[in-house]
C-alpha cells in the first residue's frame, strides 16, 4: 500500500526526521490561506500515488499567497499518469545548498534491509543506479541486530560531508532503517534530503509503501488509505481473497494461481488476444468465489470473452465445474466463455459443464486460442 | 534418493489440527509420504490420520525421530513455527503458509542459514520425491518417478507442467516449490545445485516469474555450475510495472525483474527457454537430446 507525501512525512516526522512544515489544502482558498500562515516562498505539491510530479506540472514554487492560491488552482484536479489530484501539500520553501537521496529497500538477493544514499539528490535514484551506481553508497541492516551508528557515519563520509554534518545525517538515516522496520515499510525514501544554506537537513520530500501482509498490525496506516487512488474493483477482490489486477486488453481471465493466471495472460497474448486482467480465484474455488470472479470480470465494459483456466489439484475439477455452473446462475454473463479444466476429476467437471451448456477444452494452448477467436466474434 | 525428500524422511507437521494441516496430512500419508507426528500446543495426546500429536516440535523430535517439518500455521504464527522447528534440530523445514510480512522473514532467513537448517518457502506448495515422499499440498498422481528435476517459484503453474512432463513420458526425481515471496529460504541456484550433484537427476526445469532477480543469478549458476540440460519458463511476459500480481514477490519495480530480462538471460546462459508451459517437454527432450 502506498500512502501521500503528506503521509510519509507525517509518519517520519514522529522517528525525529526534520521533516519540512506543510499544510494539506483541497482548494485554492485553502492553500492561500496556508501560504499566508507560512509567509514568504511555498511550494504547492500534488499530492498523488506516482513519480514524475515536477515534470507533469504538479510542483510549483509561489511567492505569494495568491501565487500559491493560482498554482494550488491550476494543479488540483489535474491528471498525472492517470491519477486525478485531489490535494496539495503547501510547504514552506527552502534554500537548498546540497540536495542527498537517502533511502530504505529490501535487497531482495541478499534478503536483508539496505540504506543507499546519494550525492546525486533530487533526481530519479534508479537513473542514477543504472548510469552511475558508484554515485550510490549502500550499507545492509543486520536481520537480527539492525542498522549500526557505525554504518551510517561510513555512508555519511562515503558522501564527502564534512565533518560537523556526519552525526546530524547519521541520525535520519538511523530514523529511516528505525520507520522500516517498525512500520513494516517496503519503502522509505527521502528525495531529496537536503543542506539548507543555514547548515540544517530538512526531508524535502518523503515517501513510503507497506507490506499489505503486515496491514493488519498497523490499523493507523491502513488508515491512511487514500481510496481516491486506489482501483475500488481491486480492492473490493481482495477482500473476497481474490487477486485482481486490472489490465487494457477484453479477454477476460479467471484462474487458480498467481502463476497460473500470469502464464494464461501471456497465452492470451501469445494468441493475437489481449488479457482484460489477472485474476487468481486463490485455493477453493467455490460457487461463491468464482461468482466474485465473473462480476469482477464482467464489470470491465471492454471484456469481450472470458478464459476460465482451472489446473484441479487438491480443488477438485468437479466442485470448481459446480462453482462455474451455480455462479452462472447468480450473475449474468452475456459474453462467450471458453473453459479449460485440467486434472484432479476433470472429466466429471466437463459433463457438469456440458450440462450447463459449456464446452471445456483440454489444454491452455487450445483455450487461449478458442478465446480470441470468440473475442474477434469467430469460431475457433 | 533424489533431493531433500524421499524414503528416509521423517516428516512433522506443525499446525497438524488445522483445517489445512489436518486435510493434508491426510494426503500426505496416502501418498505413502511417512508422516511420523504432528504438533499443535495444547492437543497432545490426538491423532490425526494416525498421526501422533505433540504439544511442542521437541517433544515430537524427541518420541518419533522426526527429521523434516512442513508448517500450515496462520501467517502471523508461521516464524515462531520455523524458529521452534530449527532450535528442535530439523534439519529441513518446509513452510506452506502464505502472507508472512517480509519483515518477519528477514531475520527468520538469516537464523535458518546461521544454524545450518534449511528452509523451503513461505508461500509455497512444497516439495515431492515422486513414489517416496509427498511433502506438500501438490496433487501427487499428476507425479511419475523419473529423472527430471523441477523447481518453481509457483504452484498451479508446476502442476501444468509437470502434467505435461508425465503425459509427455518424462518423469521427475523430485519437484521444488521455492516459493512467491520477496524472502524465501532456499533460492533457484540452491536447488539447481542439489540437482546438478544429484546421480538421480539427468535434466533440470526451472519455472521462474516476475520480479527480483533470482532467475538471473539462477542464469549465471548453470552458465558456471551446470552442466546438465536446462529448459525454462518464465511467467509474466505480459505483466505490466508496478503491479503486484497475486504473488508478493512477483513486482516489476524500477524496470528491473522484467520477464523479457530473465529470459535473455537464461538465453544466454544455453538454457532452452519456452513460450508457453505446455512446450517445456519438447524442449526439455531437445536439449537432452543436444547434451
Amino acid at each position: 500500500m502506498d500512502v501521500h507525501e503528506y503521509q510519509a512525512a507525517e509518519i517520519l516526522g514522529r522517528y525525529g526526521v526534520p521533516v519540512n512544515p506543510g499544510r494539506v489544502a483541497e482548494s485554492p482558498e485553502e492553500a492561500r490561506a496556508a501560504a499566508a500562515e507560512f509567509g514568504g516562498t511555498v511550494a504547492v505539491k500534488a499530492q498523488v500515488h506516482t513519480g514524475g510530479r515536477g515534470k507533469a506540472g504538479g510542483i510549483k514554487l509561489a511567492h505569494t499567497p495568491d501565487e500559491a492560491r493560482d498554482a494550488a488552482g491550476a494543479i488540483l484536479g489535474m491528471d498525472i499518469s492517470g491519477h486525478t489530484v485531489n490535494k496539495v501539500l503547501v510547504v514552506k520553501g527552502a534554500k537548498i545548498a546540497h540536495e542527498f537521496y537517502l533511502g530504505v529497500v529490501l535487497d531482495r538477493p541478499n534478503r536483508q534491509v539496505l540504506v543507499m544514499a546519494s550525492a546525486e539528490g533530487g533526481v530519479d535514484i534508479e537513473e542514477v543506479a543504472r548510469e552511475r551506481p558508484e554515485k550510490i553508497v549502500r550499507r545492509l541492516g543486520d536481520p537480527a541486530l539492525g542498522f549500526q551508528p557505525y554504518q551510517a557515519r561510513e555512508i555519511a563520509f562515503a558522501l564527502g560531508l564534512p565533518a560537523g554534518k556526519v552525526n546530524g545525517f547519521a541520525a535520519i538515516a538511523q530514523q529511516l532503517y528505525d520507520a522500516y522496520i517498525e512500520e513494516d515499510a517496503t519503502l522509505v525514501e527521502v528525495n531529496p534530503l537536503i543542506l539548507t544554506d543555514e547548515g540544517d537537513w530538512i526531508a524535502l520530500d518523503s515517501k513510503m509503501s507497506f507490506d499489505d501482509n503486515a496491514l493488519d498490525r498497523h490499523p493507523e496506516t491502513e488508515a491512511m488509505r487514500d481510496l481516491a487512488e486506489e482501483n475500488l474493483t481491486e480492492l473490493d477482490a481482495r477482500q473476497s481473497g481474490i487477486s485482481f489486477v486490472k489490465l487494457d486488453g477484453d479477454i477476460g481471465c479467471i484462474v487458480n494461481g498467481a502463476g497460473l493466471a500470469m502464464a494464461t495472460m501471456d497465452a492470451v497474448k501469445l494468441h493475437g488476444g489481449e488479457p482484460a486482467n489477472f485474476l487468481d480465484v486463490g485455493g477453493g474455488a467455490s460457487a461463491s468465489q468464482v461468482a466474485k470472479a465473473f462480476s469482477l470480470v464482467t464489470a470491465d465494459p471492454h471484456v469481450r470473452a472470458i478464459l476460465i483456466n482451472i489446473f484441479g489439484g487438491i480443488t477438485r475439477g468437479d466442485v470448481v465445474a459446480e462453482g462455474i455452473r451455480d455462479a452462472l446462475g447468480e450473475v449474468q454473463v452475456s459474453v462467450p466463455i471458453v473453459v479449460r479444466l485440467s486434472g484432479t476429476n476433470a472429466e466429471e467437471g466437463k459433463r457438469i459443464l456440458a450440462d450447463a451448456g459449456l464446452t471445456a477444452v483440454d489444454t491452455m494452448e487450445a483455450a487461449a486460442a478458442e478465446v480470441v477467436a470468440a473475442a474477434h466474434g469467430k469460431a475457433a | 534418493m533424489s533431493i531433500l525428500v524421499g524414503n528416509d524422511t521423517r516428516l512433522l507437521v506443525q499446525g497438524i489440527t488445522g483445517r489445512e494441516g489436518s486435510f493434508h496430512t491426510t494426503q500426505m500419508v496416502e501418498y505413502g509420504t511417512n508422516v511420523v507426528a504432528g504438533v499443535t500446543p495444547g492437543k497432545k495426546g490426538e491423532r490425526v490420520a494416525g498421526v501422533p500429536v505433540f504439544d511442542t516440535v521437541e517433544d515430537a523430535v524427541a518420541e518419533t525421530g522426526a527429521n523434516t517439518s512442513i508448517i500450515y500455521v496462520p501467517a502471523r504464527f508461521a516464524p515462531d513455527a520455523i524458529y521452534e522447528a530449527v532450535d528442535s534440530g530439523i534439519g529441513l523445514v518446509i513452510c506452506i503458509t502464505e502472507g508472512v510480512p517480509v519483515n518477519d522473514m528477514v531475520p527468520v532467513y538469516a537464523y535458518v542459514k546461521a544454524h545450518g537448517a534449511r528452509l523451503i518457502g513461505p508461500n509455497c506448495p512444497g516439495l515431492i520425491t515422486p513414489g517416496e515422499a509427498k511433502v506438500g499440498i501438490m496433487p501427487g498422481f499428476i507425479h511419475e518417478p523419473g529423472k527430471v528435476g523441477l523447481v518453481s517459484r509457483s504452484g498451479t503453474l508446476t502442476y501444468e507442467v509437470v502434467d505435461a512432463l508425465t503425459k509427455a513420458g518424462l518423469g521427475q526425481s523430485s519437484a521444488v516449490g521455492i516459493g512467491g515471496d520477496p524472502v524465501i529460504g532456499t533460492s533457484f541456484v540452491d536447488v539447481l545445485r542439489l540437482f546438478q550433484d544429484d546421480p538421480d537427476t539427468e535434466a533440470i526445469v526451472m519455472i521462474g516469474e516476475i520480479g527480483g532477480s533470482d532467475e538471473e543469478d539462477a542464469a549465471a549458476f548453470i552458465k558456471e555450475h551446470v552442466t546438465k540440460p536446462v529448459a525454462s519458463f518464465i511467467a509474466g511476459q505480459t505483466a505490466p510495472p508496478g503491479k503486484r500480481m497475486g504473488h508478493a514477490g512477483a513486482i516489476i519495480s524500477g524496470g528491473s525483474g522484467t520477464a523479457a530480462d530473465k529470459v535473455k538471460a537464461l538465453e544466454a546462459a544455453g538454457v532452452r527457454v519456452a513460450q508457453s508451459p505446455s512446450d517445456v517437454p519438447r524442449l526439455l527432450k531437445e536439449a537432452i537430446a543436444a547434451a
